[in-house]
């Protein structure tokens, strides 16, 4: 079917920006600028080709919010009606009072410290966003909220599909082999929560090992190795 | 810090106006795509400065003082006379010129204007020295910009060229080791060549010469090519947010060189008629 | 550019056809690139050519401040040229000089059209380049460089952007001058293109070329702003093939 049209490049190949990918009949994918018949690539990435659309898995990039994300978020600023978020974008994130409490709490808003201040971090999702405003924040639903306990450390957002990993795989495999709560927010921060700091230290360790070797083949078995080694040399010489 | 430009607000509306026009030939001004607008040059408008000018191209108008002084030269030319071109984009010129010290733009401006008169060596810098190492002359040229409606380069250019070819100083004779003495003020610049900036702007994919303030407003990015006497080329400058392709780069040059002519001999004619 | 060679029967070429650095005409000069060596940095490159040593950091997207100076639709490209007071063979004054502002300006326009800035409205994109030693070259060499810092920031681009200069030297073209071949030669054209496209996105020139003289140096130009371009894949893909590479290294990871 597409045989016959030229394809410049191997599947997992790495491209740069500029990269003729494909010309002929393919469609242009994530991450890719068509010209013409002609398709290339807009950033460095693996080259994916899924039929005939061609994307690039981009390996670096800042993250830009999108309706509907999940987000880890530090507030830095109240105003009169709600609170600004830093979400390590490029635009400012507003969490507004009237999306922080219910009916049940509405005369904690006299007072917006009482609910969350300068410094707390959050678990929220992307409530609005476009191309002429600011993203706008929840965190009235369930699995939402102000975070109390764990680490929280920082990825390149690119990468986060890749913790996630196909319908989840990978993430799964790092919470049921470390035992550790594990919150992803799109936006490249992770939270991880354990009884156990060791347990954290190692979840940690996987998450920093995705993010360095994303774009190498076999990762998950890595990980999975190097948790366990982690696990069974903390056993045999425990702290 | 360079930063991308505001962009002005006529940009978007009168964009595809322009270039359907410019497309079908013809611009707003009525204009050929290679047409320069009307130049006037008025010379010795300034009675305390060397030299002067006042340059009109179109709308744009450009005034140009030429002040000499004594001054040291640079330790690595110690027997060249200083040349060194200043550009103001008076506030009075344009809604979008803010008072402060030179922008980006001004110093553009005057560094482009400053490498075509050096390159070609316009003026001998060998014949400005008196006591080498010690003395020679020094030489402003202060370019006043006072209407801004496009194509600051060339107008510049042709006003700094005007003031200078007019200019008069003193006649020094050294006395002794150092001591100098001015005779008079009316004794010519040593001017060996004549510069002619052309200044080419890209819209959609064609090319027209000396852009008006909407052109520019529009354009995707100008090329300025600097010809001598000689048709040899003593600068090149391009500006603008877009790009050339080396084939249009080629046939700007030959437009710049053929233009240059043209406009050295207007130059040269209204200087002369203003001096008889 | 001035001209006064103190001797005026110095050739900076010799009979044979080299150069006072032991060049030939056409040859640039030793280049390294590397990518991604700052950490607080969203991109960063590193290049050395010749005795030129140019790091380069690119910040962003991110928020416009002060608010006023955003464009609503798409970014605003920041770009800073600055030369180290210890970069040259007299200190120089940190302060920005006009050649400094020049510079920035013709770097910044000759990295926008590569920059799809309409992906990110209202936020800025920095570029810093520091010019920690200087040799002639700096402009092309920094705006090579700001390309790779912008790509390993994962900046959507159109296209790289390389640059290189030519110079006329004792009456002949030769590619990528040094700063002795800078002061004393007849003429100066610095060129980058997006060699992709095949579109030129710098161009300036001071000395005196004939109109045939500065065609043959753009193509010259151009020939190695290709072979640059090359230069730059590898060092991008060279990030990557590290990382791979240091984990074979460290033994036992099965693929």
């Amino acid at each position: 079917m597409v045989k016959d049209m030229p394809l410049n490049v191997q599947r997992r190949e790495i491209v740069i920006p500029g990269e003729l990918l494909a010309d002929g009949k393919y469609l242009a994918g994530a991450n890719t600028i068509k010209e013409g018949d002609a398709i290339y690539a807009t950033r460095v990435g693996l080259a994916n080709i899924e039929g005939n659309r061609i994307a690039v898995v981009a390996l670096a990039g800042c993250y830009i919010p999108a309706v509907g994300d999940q987000v880890i978020g530090r507030i830095v600023d109240i105003g009169l009606s709600g609170w600004q978020v830093d979400i390590d974008a490029p635009y400012p994130a507003m969490l507004p009072a009237s999306e922080a409490v219910d009916h049940r709490q509405e005369h904690l808003k006299q007072d917006l410290t009482r609910i969350l201040d300068v410094g707390d971090l959050i678990i929220a999702k992307v409530l609005a966003f476009d191309r002429t405003r600011d993203p706008l924040l929840t965190i009235k639903d369930q699995g939402l909220g102000r975070i109390t306990s764990g680490r929280v450390v920082k990825i390149s957002p690119a990468k986060v599909p890749r913790l996630i990993g196909r319908k989840g795989s990978m993430i799964s495999m790092i919470k049921r082999e470390t035992g550790c709560q594990v919150i992803v927010g799109k936006n490249g921060r992770i939270l991880v929560s354990s009884r156990y700091p060791f347990r954290e230290q190692v979840a940690v360790a996987a998450i920093y090992k995705i993010d360095r070797e994303a774009h190498i083949e076999g990762l998950t078995d890595r990980v999975r190795e190097m948790i366990r080694r982690m696990i069974m040399d903390a056993s045999i010489h425990p702290e | 810090m360079s930063a991308t430009p505001q962009l002005s607000p006529i940009a978007k509306m009168e964009r595809r106006t322009l270039i359907d026009l410019i497309e079908s030939g013809k611009r707003l001004d009525g204009r050929s795509p290679f047409d320069y607008r009307p130049i006037k040059v008025r010379t010795g408008i300034i009675e305390k400065a060397n030299g002067s000018s006042f340059v009109e191209l179109g709308k744009t108008k450009v005034m140009v003082g030429v002040k000499v002084e004594l001054g040291e030269p640079f330790e690595d030319t110690p027997d060249q006379g200083v040349l060194t071109v200043n550009v103001e984009l008076v506030p009075l010129a344009s809604p979008t010129f803010e008072p402060g010290p030179p922008n980006e733009n001004a110093i553009e401006l005057a560094r482009v204007v400053d490498r075509g008169l050096r390159e070609s060596e316009a003026i001998g810098l060998g014949e400005l020295c008196l006591i080498p190492g010690k003395k020679v002359q020094v030489i402003f040229i202060d370019i006043y910009v006072l209407d801004y409606d496009g194509n600051l380069i060339d107008s510049s250019a042709l006003a700094s060229l005007a003031a200078l070819l007019t200019s008069r100083v003193p006649k020094y004779t050294v006395k002794g080791e150092d001591k100098i003495e001015a005779k008079g003020e009316d004794a010519p610049l040593p001017i060996k060549n004549y510069p002619i900036a052309v200044t080419a702007a890209k819209i959609g994919g064609s090319v027209i010469l000396d852009p008006s303030y909407e052109e520019e407003q529009v354009m995707d990015a100008r090329l300025t090519i600097t010809v001598d006497k000689d048709d040899k080329i003593c600068a090149a400058q391009k500006g603008g947010l877009g790009t050339f392709h080396p084939s249009e780069v080629d046939s700007i040059i030959d437009r710049a060189i053929s233009k240059s002519s043209e406009l050295r001999s207007k130059l040269l004619e209204a200087v002369k008629a203003g001096e008889s | 550019m001035p001209r006064s060679i103190q001797n005026k029967s110095d050739r900076l070429i010799g009979k044979d056809g080299i150069r006072v650095d032991g060049r030939r005409l056409d040859e640039l000069r030793p280049i390294k690139m590397e990518v991604g060596i700052l950490d607080k940095a969203d991109g960063s490159a590193y290049i050395e050519q010749g005795k030129n040593k140019i790091m380069v950091a690119v910040f962003g997207p991110r928020e416009a401040h002060p608010k006023h100076v955003a464009l609503t639709d798409r970014a605003v490209l920041r770009c800073r040229y600055h030369m180290a007071p210890f970069s040259t063979e007299e200190r120089r004054s940190p302060a920005p000089s006009r050649r400094d502002m020049e510079l920035s300006k013709v770097i910044r326009e000759a990295l926008e059209p590569a920059v799809i800035s309409q992906l990110y409205p209202r936020t800025t994109i920095d570029v810093f380049a520091e010019i920690l030693q200087s040799d002639g070259g700096t402009r092309c060499a920094s705006i090579t460089a700001a390309s790779l810092a912008l790509a390993d920031a994962g900046i959507p681009m159109r296209d790289m952007v390389a640059a290189c200069a030519v110079g006329k030297v004792d009456g002949e073209i030769v590619l990528d001058p040094c700063d002795i071949e800078d002061k004393n030669g007849e003429a100066d054209l610095p060129v980058a293109i997006m060699p992709n496209l095949g579109m030129i996105t710098l161009l300036q020139m001071d000395g005196k070329l004939s109109k045939e003289e500065f065609e043959r140096g753009l193509n010259m130009a151009i020939k190695a702003c290709v072979e640059i371009h090359g230069r730059q894949r590898e060092a991008l893909k060279n990030k990557y093939l590290e990382i791979e590479r240091s984990m074979e290294e460290y033994g036992g990871e099965e693929q």
